[in-house]
């Protein structure tokens, strides 16, 4: 399965906030946790996931730091701030509200009747 | 893994990292995280088996095309095409030292040209008195002698060329100095006038490094006028703001400030600013190179149509170009508008393009200013039978004359070019070569013309 472009660039935020929510994190543990959460089928070009973290961190949401390993090269985490937290919970409201709506379509399947077109100005 | 693999490995790293590099939209810190990435993805893709050879190609080809890439980032940090502007190079990390060392090396030479016009006050010479016009007429050798030492320098000039460069700039000392001409003459205006591109031109040949000669060195200093003049009029309108604030706020408590700012913070200012203007147009070529087309494209248009609205004008009303002495110099300086766009937008063009309708434009241009020329030379001509020979009205005649021979051939290369007859390096070549008439000329100006006005 393919998902489109829009939907992957949509669902990025709330995604990337949701999984920092777990904890400090780095870009590339980043991008195997969402592909491990979506199965797979969520497939992001990697370099375009640091412009992203870089405007969340502009915006305040996220803090980044730089940690050196005492043998390896360093790295740059990222924590999600109280303001960050409070984006993901709006974030998931209007989620919440979208996958709600999109709920009801595919359960009400052929109960859903179209409505019919009004009448306007027509005089019996 | 072997040893051979991985080093083979490195060697692909290091080289992906080069190309990163000179991205300007990528910075040191970026570079580093998706550096760290892409280890870390290759790390993954060898121990699931794959060649590190392999595991390197899915990587990169993962990480997603730089040009993407370098987009993202520019949309995110735009604010980093302007600190470019001053703060960081090409290639931060290797050439930062050397960077540091020539900001401070042409902070040095700014610094001394701003003090040099304060020396004549140690000898008395005051710019607030009588004395204004000693600095009004030394004004292009104030201005230049930096500049030229600060390429000298930058070039490191054979300690021959330097002499001569030297030897250049004492002969403009002399020509505006020696010569026993009032202020209030034609001959000292016109060498005040002169000094100056006598002295730019001595300043090309130190800024190519003394291959004068080379077309396509003179093209970049053709180049390098149009951007230093972008960038010198972008420091003078901060400058100004800067001056209005200073007088004022010091006005607000009761200091009277503008002493100082007429005798130190202007005149200091501007000769750093000629200096530090020449240093940015190096240091950050392509940031104005993406300004300069832009500017020559929109006012190249709207010079043609003033230009073929004159002409309409003046062929409507049969009204020839009134001879007024000012009303001349206006003219003069329009052409020399005309020929400075004309030259800007040839040393920006690439010269392999095929002609397009922006050529057209320029030719229009072209033909549009020689006619005009034709009508101002026919007014000078007009005003010399009546009057006789001045100085003033000599230069305006030789100048005149100096455009209309570059403009006339100039519009026939354009017009061959346009029908797809001559290539464009002819335009090229003959806007470099043409340089030595305006050297030429402005030499003549500044040492022949005194003596033979007999210093009126």
């Amino acid at each position: 399965m393919h998902i489109t472009k829009d939907l992957v660039a949509a669902s990025a935020t709330p995604l990337v906030l949701g999984i920092l929510a777990e904890g400090e994190s780095y870009g590339y543990a980043i991008l195997k946790q969402v592909n491990e959460l979506s199965g797979g089928h969520l497939e992001w070009t990697d370099g375009l996931l640091y412009p992203l973290l870089h405007r969340l961190e502009r915006l305040g949401h996220v803090e980044a730091t730089w940690h050196t390993p005492i043998e390896g090269r360093r790295r740059k985490y990222y924590r999600i701030t109280e303001q960050g937290l409070g984006e993901l919970a709006e974030q998931r409201r209007q989620w919440a509200a979208v996958v709600e709506t999109l709920r009801g379509v595919w359960n009400a399947g052929a109960a859903l009747r179209p409505i019919p077109a009004p009448n306007w100005g027509v005089t019996g | 893994m072997t040893v051979d693999s991985n080093s083979d490995l490195e060697q692909q790293i290091a080289e992906w990292r080069a190309y990163m590099r000179r991205r300007r939209e990528l910075h040191q810190t970026d570079a580093e995280e998706l550096e760290d990435h892409l280890r870390d993805r290759i790390t993954e893709l060898t121990s699931a088996g794959l060649h590190p050879d392999e595991a390197f190609l899915i990587a990169v080809k993962r990480m997603g095309s730089l040009d993407e890439l370098s987009r993202e980032f520019a949309r995110e940090h735009s604010e980093r095409l302007w600190k470019q502007l001053v703060l960081t190079g090409d290639d931060a990390a290797t050439a930062s030292t050397g960077k540091r060392r020539d900001l401070l090396i042409m902070i040095a030479f700014a610094a001394a040209a701003a003090l040099a016009i304060k020396a004549p006050a140690l000898f008395g010479v005051d710019m607030t008195d009588d004395d204004s016009g000693f600095y009004l007429r030394n004004m292009g050798l104030f201005a230049l002698a930096p500049l030229a030492a600060y390429f000298a320098w930058r070039r490191g000039l054979k300690p021959g060329l330097i002499a001569v460069l030297a030897g250049l700039f004492a002969l403009g000392a002399v020509a505006v100095n020696a010569y026993p001409m009032g202020m209030d003459t034609q001959t000292i205006v016109l060498s005040t006038i002169h000094l100056p591109i006598a002295l730019w031109l001595v300043v090309g040949v130190a800024y190519t490094g003394g291959e004068w000669r080379s077309d396509r060195r003179r093209m970049d200093f053709i180049r390098f006028t149009g951007e230093w003049l972008i960038y010198f009029v972008l420091i003078a309108l901060g400058g100004g703001v800067l001056t209005a604030f200073t007088v004022n706020i010091f006005s607000a408590i009761g200091i009277d400030a503008e002493t100082f700012v007429g005798t130190w913070l202007v005149p200091c200012g501007a000769m750093a600013a000629i200096v530090v203007a020449a240093w940015l147009v190096e240091a950050k070529q392509s940031v104005i190179e993406n300004m300069a087309p832009v500017l020559t494209r929109v006012f190249t248009p709207l010079f043609t149509v003033t230009l073929l609205v004159l002409l309409g004008a003046i062929a409507w009303t049969t009204n020839g170009i009134d001879v007024q002495r000012d009303v001349l110099i206006i003219f003069d300086l329009l052409l020399v508008v005309v020929l400075g766009l004309v030259l800007y937008s040839i040393s920006a063009r690439d010269p392999a393009a095929p002609p397009g309708v922006f050529d057209k434009l320029q030719l229009a241009l072209v033909v549009a200013a020689l006619l005009i020329d034709v009508l101002v030379l026919a007014a000078i001509t007009g005003r010399i039978t009546e009057f006789g020979f001045t100085a003033n009205k000599t230069a305006a005649l030789g100048e005149n004359l100096v455009l209309l021979a570059n403009l006339a051939w100039s519009a026939w290369l354009l017009l061959g070019f346009v029908r797809g007859r001559l290539p464009f390096g002819r335009m090229e070549h003959w806007q470099t070569r043409y340089l030595a008439v305006y050297a030429a000329w402005a030499w003549v100006v500044l040492l022949v013309f005194p003596p033979l006005f007999r210093f009126a």
